[in-house]
């Protein structure tokens, strides 16, 4: 897709939304569509690193958590407001995937992926010891009384998330249509070719893991005022690192479009899943949607796409 | 204050802890140390196996151990068909999508959690055997039974495995399977058949542990999710491909978190195995008896 | 392997049947003409790690609609349920409450179990002024002190210590006096909250701290924990934790041969049946804190009839069979609600709260009465010591004398056998 459509794009989404607030007054549609565009952000991240490198983020956990506390530190310490907690989670989890990156260079796909995992364990059981940010008991964060613009807090998240979703789109867009999604793209097929030829492989890894970590921060950043209450669990909660897996690779890792495609199909099913169904069957249909789409389309979403499109011209 | 009684009971317990890990972990190592396939949905057959054991238990009082090894070719059946999916699905395209396995098999520890849940429901269950509760002391050190059965199963099954993966055609066939399949198809042996053989055994040592882990603690159907860090850092930190590096990661791992616990703080137990495991993996990738 | 176009054949057709099926259960709830029923919605813990506990409550609840709407409904109209499971997640419960409060459109909202599931939707009760039962949470309204919240845990104005106040107060008057004490919990919300006010008791008591640390909810084994214990020779052992933790240290405490003069705490888990059973003769001695059991102080109107009416349906659904320890809360929960709309004629929330204030409520585990701040006005936790339990059956909990109260005065039921080991024998 041409880069100045989807810009325009971006723009009628963006709009959109804010005329969404301003005509929907049922709020649960912006507590569940944040959630859903949260997912948009941690795939898009994930993929950066797992689909574009092949590198695959079992501790999105993790860096999620990192934004969450973050954020939680910068409140309870000075008060900051949301901008300032989204660019320093960003900068700490940022700075986290460029340590787990300088740490497992040497490391095949797999270790790297075990590292990742047992960084979010040894992260999480430090932030259970951290008194000052709750610890094991968590912590109530008060919301601001006032929200910037909008009518009610909600709906100020909202629309933060949806411009975090439609930037960190934008990042990977603009990856993949530069030297530097060349250059992962070169990794990910066979990162020895890619070394004899000249690729900076470890500069690119590094890249990849910082950007990746950055962006799950920052969607982790307006969770303690979207939920309002944090603690070591919910913020390192399992279902961040499946579901930023998950959403991928069912909907396409190749490129930016497959996280998206993904993160809203099974974002918007489990959110539909916890009102309607509700009860252990929820779990039953993430399970069946995950096997049934990875057995069925193996290139996602997009891939399946592409195939048909292919015959179809043929 | 650091005391020989203290300390020598510490290293005990964290090596009955140790046997006990290695036989959750074995299923991991054949499959993700041997085969390259990330089963993260182990643990979940590792439930699965300490629930099967439990109605034997409860219903007809049979010992859970027994039961475990009576499970085991059910198991092993089991993990045919789903070794079958997953190849049709993935291996046999020639490409190892590893994060389309990895959400595949994620959506096997979803349905089977469910499927548990829905039929033994989410109360915390327990076994009864005799020798539970009580303790021998050998000196100064005592050795709970809950705890020293395990252990030894863990040491059994390990060696049985050991010895099979080194000794049999099949088993030689399993180790040479990852490495140079064409070789193995020259030999008359199908690769196919014979990473399902792997897989299934994988599973069946879930029944086992699934047994030997009710013997020890309550279980309900999501605590598997406890253990797939545990069985990954200890298949890694031993080395992929080798049975004798899982059994000492896992033992060292026991102790690590035995130590921890005794002499600076329990809650520290876990970020101290997994450190250990970071540290390993910096200063020697392939682990302590791996290969590369 | 399968041809691609029979691939896609068959996976949109699938894919179709599904969201056909989700929008059907989404918009096909269209209700029955008649009396328009009175809606209360709440998310409870139907899956995850609190659902043992969230589906017996669900349980209890739902027996008291059927009870209520018997005897016609509230204010003449039937009572519905509106819930969803929270997952025991804490991210899913704003969605849900704004669901069940934009869409739904319930008139009364109640909680979820558990303080972490409860926290969440706090600010949205306050944001809409509504009166909010709180079930069994620990502290949720100390940093809002909101007035239309009220909490049906008898725990009183200080919840974290009512857990250790007994206990306390029971090892002071023992003679000689106990002097160290070893305190020991999970890393996880109610275990810390609890030790947290275990400290400050402790030091108003004089006792002196040898032990003092926490494990995480998944450790295995607890063996080297209790060792180390055992190592400090502390004459209390004080223990804050879930059902799993609570069983591994009750074993662990045998098989090292761990015998303080004074051994429980707060131990969640130990009622339920599932662990009475299993652990048996094990928990003589124990010392453990209990809002509800079956001795004969403790015989308020209406409890054992809706325990016989608890129990069959219990078995069928495959959750707590005894239901000693949440589900007359949650019956007691709904009842005060209830009361309370029948007291005011009213739904409105501001007069619900008031009333809630005023009134002392008459229910099935007793006199409920709310201080100020939504806690009960008195902390009503009882002490109790496990006795006499012989083997692993169940039908021996029904009856008075396993669970015995020793403290406070009010409830008490039996005496302390101190020092623990007596009452091992």
């Amino acid at each position: 897709m041409k880069g100045r459509w989807l810009l325009v794009l971006a723009l009628v989404l963006l709009v959109g939304a804010f005329v969404l607030t301003r005509l929907v007054d049922n709020r649960y549609v912006y507590f569940a569509a944040y959630v859903v565009l949260q997912y948009v952000v941690l795939a898009t991240a994930w993929n950066i690193l797992g689909g574009y490198t092949g590198y695959v983020n079992f501790g999105t956990g993790a860096f999620f958590a990192m934004g969450v506390y973050t954020s939680v530190f910068l409140i309870q310490s000075v008060g900051a407001p949301l901008p300032v907690q989204i660019v320093a989670g960003g900068v700490v989890a940022g700075l986290l995937g460029l340590g787990i990156g300088y740490l497992t260079l040497r490391l095949r796909g797999t270790f790297f992926s075990i590292a990742t995992l047992a960084l979010a364990v040894v992260l999480q059981t430090m932030i259970i010891n951290w008194e000052y940010v709750g610890g094991a008991k968590g912590i109530n964060i008060i919301r601001p009384a006032q929200a910037p613009f909008f009518s009610n807090y909600v709906e100020f998240l909202f629309m933060v998330m949806s411009l975090l979703a439609i930037g960190s789109v934008a990042v990977a867009w603009l990856i993949e249509h530069s030297r530097i999604g060349r250059g992962f793209a070169a990794i990910r097929d066979n990162e020895e070719a890619a070394e004899c030829t000249g690729v900076p492989t470890l500069r690119l890894k590094l890249l990849a893991t910082t950007v990746s970590g950055c962006l799950m921060g920052v969607a982790g950043a307006p969770f303690p005022y979207y939920l309002s209450f944090v603690d070591p669990v919910s913020a390192f909660n399992l279902s961040y690192a499946l579901n930023s897996l998950a959403m991928p690779v069912v909907g396409g890792t190749t490129t930016w479009l497959g996280p998206v495609i993904g993160a809203i199909l099974l974002g918007t099913t489990q959110q539909l899943a916890t009102v309607t169904i509700s009860s252990e069957l929820n779990i039953l249909i993430v399970g069946v949607i995950l096997v049934f789409f990875v057995v069925l389309a193996p290139e996602g979403i997009v891939g399946l796409v592409r195939r048909l499109a292919r015959r179809a011209d043929a | 204050m650091i005391s020989l009684d203290l300390l020598l009971n510490a290293v005990v317990a964290g090596v009955l802890l140790g046997g006990f890990y290695a036989a959750v972990s074995l299923g991991i190592s054949v499959t993700f140390g041997l085969l390259d396939v990330v089963n993260i949905a182990h643990p979940v057959f590792v439930i699965l196996g300490a629930y099967t054991a439990f109605t034997l238990n409860s219903a007809y009082a049979v010992d859970p151990l027994l039961a475990g090894v009576v499970f085991a070719p059910v198991f092993f059946l089991l993990g045919v068909v789903v070794y079958r999916i997953y190849y049709t699905s993935f291996e046999s395209k020639g490409e190892s999508s590893q994060a389309g396995g990895l959400v595949f098999f994620f959506g096997i520890l979803f349905i089977v959690e469910v499927a548990l849940i829905l039929k033994f429901g989410v109360d915390y269950r327990m076994i009864e055997a005799s020798y539970v509760g009580e303790s021998i002391h050998l000196g100064p050190i005592g050795i709970a039974f809950r705890l020293l059965v395990p252990c030894v199963a863990g040491l059994l099954m390990t060696l049985l495995l050991y010895v099979f993966l080194g000794k049999t055609f099949y088993g030689r066939a399993i180790r040479g399977v990852a490495q140079d399949s064409l070789a193995l198809r020259l030999m008359g042996a199908d690769p196919v058949k014979i990473k399902t053989l792997a897989f299934g055994i994988s599973i069946a040592t879930a029944s086992v542990a699934g047994a030997l882990l009710i013997m020890i603690s309550p279980v309900e159907p999501s605590i598997g999710r406890a253990y797939i860090g545990r069985a990954f850092a200890i298949t890694v930190l031993g080395g992929l491909g080798s049975i004798g590096g899982t059994l000492a990661a896992a033992m060292i791992l026991g102790v690590a978190e035995s130590l921890t616990s005794t002499f600076s703080g329990p809650s520290w137990a876990l970020a101290v195995s997994f450190g250990i495991l970071l540290l390993v993996l910096a200063v020697r990738p392939a682990g302590l008896f791996g290969r590369r | 392997m399968m041809q691609p176009w029979r691939r896609w054949t068959i996976s949109w057709p699938v894919a179709l049947v599904l969201a056909v099926t989700l929008a059907l259960s989404v918009g096909g709830s269209a209700m029955a003409q008649g009396a328009k029923p009175i809606k209360i919605g709440l998310g409870m813990a139907l899956t995850g790690g609190l659902a043992a506990n969230g589906k017996a409550a669900l349980l209890a609840m739902q027996i008291w609609k059927d009870d209520v709407n018997k005897k016609g409904g509230l204010l003449g109209r039937p009572v519905e349920f509106v819930y969803y499971d929270d997952q025991t997640n804490p991210a899913t419960v704003p969605g849900i409450y704004t669901k069940l409060l934009d869409v739904d459109k319930v008139d009364l909202v109640v909680s979820g179990y558990g303080t972490n599931l409860i926290a969440p939707a706090m600010p949205l009760v306050i944001e809409r002024k509504l009166t909010f039962m709180g079930l069994f949470g620990l502290a949720n309204n100390d940093k809002y002190k909101y007035a239309r919240y009220f909490q049906i845990s008898p725990n009183g104005p200080n919840a974290a210590a009512a857990f250790s106040d007994g206990f306390f107060e029971l090892a002071s008057r023992q003679n000689p006096k106990p002097k160290t004490i070893a305190l020991v919990g999970a890393d996880a919300e109610f275990p810390h909250n609890a030790l947290t006010a275990a400290r400050e008791t402790v030091k108003k008591y004089g006792l002196q701290v040898v032990y003092d640390k926490t494990y995480p909810p998944d450790t295995v084994d607890y063996t080297p924990i209790v060792r180390a214990i055992k190592a400090t020779n502390p004459d209390i052992v004080f223990v804050c934790s879930y059902p799993p933790d609570s069983a591994g240290m009750v074993l662990a405490a045998n098989e090292v041969g761990l015998e303080p003069k004074m051994f429980g705490g707060g131990m969640v888990g130990l009622h339920f049946t599932a662990l009475l059973t299993k652990l048996g003769p094990k928990l003589n001695g124990i010392v453990d804190y209990a809002f509800w059991v079956p001795e004969p102080t403790m015989k308020f109107p209406g409890i054992e009839a809706f325990l016989q009416k608890y129990q069959p349906e219990a078995g069928k659904a495959g959750v707590d069979p005894l239901g000693f320890y949440l589900p007359p809360w949650a019956y007691a929960m709904m009842q005060v609600l209830g009361d309370a709309v029948e007291g005011t004629k009213s739904l409105d929330q501001g007069k619900l709260a008031d009333y809630m204030h005023a009134k002392e409520f008459d229910t099935i585990v007793g006199k409920v009465k709310f201080g100020p701040d939504g806690e009960w006005a008195k902390a009503r936790t009882v002490t109790i010591q496990f006795q006499n339990i012989k083997g692993t059956d169940m039908e021996q909990f029904r009856q008075p004398g396993k669970q015995v109260v020793v403290y406070p005065e009010e409830f008490k039921s039996g005496n302390l056998i101190y020092p623990y080991s007596a009452a091992r024998k």
